[in-house]
């Protein structure tokens, strides 16, 4: 295994992990806040890539769809919470589950009504489309870059949002124990549908960002939002911190065990055992990982819950 | 509040399945007084599912172990009927066994990481768990890998090639799902399952009376995931052809929604579940192919405002009896 190959797969890990973290921030604090688990966040990532593609083609130009397919993912998100999720808050995990399962199966199918099952493509900007020179002979593209610094900068405000100001603390104080903070006369229901959008738009976002790399196409989140699932799990529910984590760990360990499984696993087998069993245990491994924190740490790496 | 309902009705919970496996029972003799070949094979995929259901409501039901990872069992249950063929192995009691003790040996495993943790977590360790199943499968090279592994032939039985006749396929699977019924019932009936039972009401009172429920719980689990795993090798024989879609977590989801459809907590439930489920599946898909769009609202009003599936409805039905609150 080469240097550059090991640059190129950790920051292509990184963003990765990048991508996990802007969908798991949503799951994790709608969790957090309302107990409600919400499958149906993946087709918000689905949805804001195939409204990015669509505004593309309305107005040409890349961050006009940017800003629109985010309003677009959050007036979305709102409809779903109004039409659908606001029954589900009292009903237990399994209704919850299934309801949503219900929305998936028709956002996925509804998408592919309304834009076809071949993948479409989102163009990336110009100004993003060249790529850095990292060392002698390695490029790498500016875009996968710009991906990186801006969910970095979006977790910093994330950050700063919920550790610093005051509808920060009411939603970690509704992670930590929702009764009371009711109890104390705040409008948890007003403050879930914040919590709620907010989190929808930053999953949409997701998939606008990675609509140029991916191309947007149905189903998309689903694999997504299983790995959004490990993410929170691995990081404990509720909290961002551990989200954040949790997703560049997931992203790294998943990409950097992809390229390199199968070169690790020859130093032990023969060669064409090795190319059997490489790739399995390379897909394998983040859950092995999982099942490795739950195992010692039941309620994953930084618990919000009390009790 | 939440109830088991295992005592209310026990002339229904009686009558109920002992008509739906008459029913059953019929059906080769209807399939062949009107010459209708698919109608055996798409009863047969009915009863393969209600196996795989039954074990999911044995769990779900009782126990309030919501797992998301149930079409694991059913792809390893299909896959080791599929390897072993691949091998030239077609004999059935050794791939059964095989498949059932597989499954049973994955759900001990996972089950032993999946029960420490509660309520959510659980549902997403599992659901995680039935993941890396299928993305080992789908990296299974030497057997198709993403496209699959075409199984030559259905399992023999001591050599002699009985399930290859549909017929005879049929009444097998048919008398599969009745002793599993039996079975689960018997579980459910006994000490064991009462503890069961006892720790989905309330953890704190069994500890009080000096019953830890992982054991119980973890055994329970790998009956399931065993029961799951047969219903996956009479898959693979059914279609003769093995996937890694079986273990697609949109399966898991279907299965849970079979057991919902039909009522949780009944076992008699998820088998009409999954007939109600799979006649919808063959309706819609017939009317559109986006049948999805349809049954996904669908999905939503029956958790919004049908509570105790079609169980439940069947109770209210009769004047009288105390339906499902």
């Amino acid at each position: 295994m080469s240097a550059t190959l090991l640059a190129v797969q950790t920051l292509n890990g990184l963003q990765l992990g990048i991508l996990l973290f802007l969908i798991a921030a949503g799951l994790t604090l709608v969790f957090g806040v309302m107990d409600f688990i919400n499958l149906a966040h993946g087709v918000q990532y689905m949805l804001g890539a195939y409204l990015a593609v669509a505004f593309y083609a309305a107005t040409g130009s890349f961050w006009a769809a940017l800003l629109m397919g985010m309003v677009a993912a959050l007036v979305c998100g709102l409809a779903l919470e109004f039409l659908v999720f606001r029954h589900l808050y009292d009903r237990d995990h399994l209704d919850q589950v299934l309801a949503t399962f219900g929305v998936i199966l028709f956002i996925n199918e509804a998408v592919k009504i309304a834009w076809g099952s071949a993948p479409l493509s989102l163009p990336m900007p110009d100004i993003l489309s060249g790529s850095f020179v990292l060392m002698d002979g390695l490029l790498y593209p500016v875009y996968r870059i710009a991906l990186i610094v801006a969910g970095l900068v979006v977790a910093a405000v994330l950050y700063g949002l919920v550790t610093h100001t005051r509808i920060g603390m009411l939603v970690r104080a509704g992670a930590s124990n929702a009764p009371m903070v009711a109890a104390l006369g705040i409008n948890i229901r007003a403050l879930f549908m914040v919590v709620f959008g907010f989190g929808a738009m930053l999953a949409g976002f997701a998939g606008i960002l990675a609509a140029p790399l991916f191309s947007a196409e149905p189903g998309m989140g689903d694999n997504l939002l299983i790995l959004a699932f490990v993410v929170i799990v691995i990081g404990g529910i509720g909290s961002i911190r551990g989200a954040f984590l949790a997703a560049l760990i997931i992203g790294l360990v998943d990409t950097l065990g992809r390229s390199f499984a199968t070169d690790i696993v020859k130093l032990v087998l023969s060669p064409s055992a090795a190319n059997d069993v490489g790739p399995a245990l390379a897909s394998m491994l983040i859950y092995i990982l999982m099942a490795g924190v739950l195992f010692f740490r039941p309620s994953g790496l930084f618990p919000v819950k009390a009790g | 509040m939440q109830h088991t309902p295992m005592s209310p009705a026990p002339r229904r919970a009686i009558l109920l399945p002992l008509v739906l496996f008459a029913a059953f029972a019929l059906v080769p003799l209807v399939a062949y007084l009107s010459d209708d070949r698919f109608l055996m094979l798409f009863v047969t995929r009915i009863m393969i599912f209600a196996i795989v259901a039954l074990s999911l409501d044995f769990i779900l039901g009782f126990g309030a172990l919501v797992s998301f990872g149930h079409a694991a069992f059913v792809g390893i249950g299909a896959y080791a009927v599929g390897i072993l063929a691949d091998g030239g192995q077609f004999e059935g009691l050794v791939a059964f066994p095989v498949a059932i003790l597989t499954a049973g040996a994955f759900a001990l495993i996972t089950g032993a990481i999946s029960l420490k943790t509660r309520g959510v977590y659980f549902i997403m360790i599992t659901l995680a768990f039935g993941q890396m199943a299928y993305f080992t499968a789908t990296s299974l090279s030497a057997y198709g890998g993403d496209d699959g592994l075409t199984i030559w032939g259905r399992s023999t039985v001591l050599g002699a090639d009985i399930l290859s006749d549909d017929r005879s396929f049929f009444y097998v699977v048919l008398g599969a799902l009745v002793v599993c019924y039996l079975l689960c019932r018997m579980i459910i009936a006994s000490r064991f399952g009462r503890v069961l039972r006892a720790a989905k009401q309330s953890e704190t009172r069994l500890a009080a009376i000096g019953i830890n429920p992982f054991g119980y719980r973890l055994a329970a689990y790998a009956i399931a995931g065993m029961i799951a795993g047969l219903g996956g090798a009479f898959l693979a024989n059914h279609t003769e052809f093995v996937s890694p879609a079986y273990m697609n977590w949109h399966r898991s989801g279907e299965l849970i929604v079979m057991v919902m459809l039909g009522g949780m907590g009944t076992l008699h439930g998820a088998i009409l579940g999954a007939a109600a489920y799979l006649l919808l599946e063959e309706n819609l898909s017939q009317i559109s192919e986006h049948w999805r769009v349809i049954f996904g609202p669908f999905l939503i009003l029956v958790v919004l405002y049908a509570r105790g599936g079609l169980t439940g409805f069947l109770n209210r039905l009769q004047p009288g009896r105390r339906g499902d609150d």
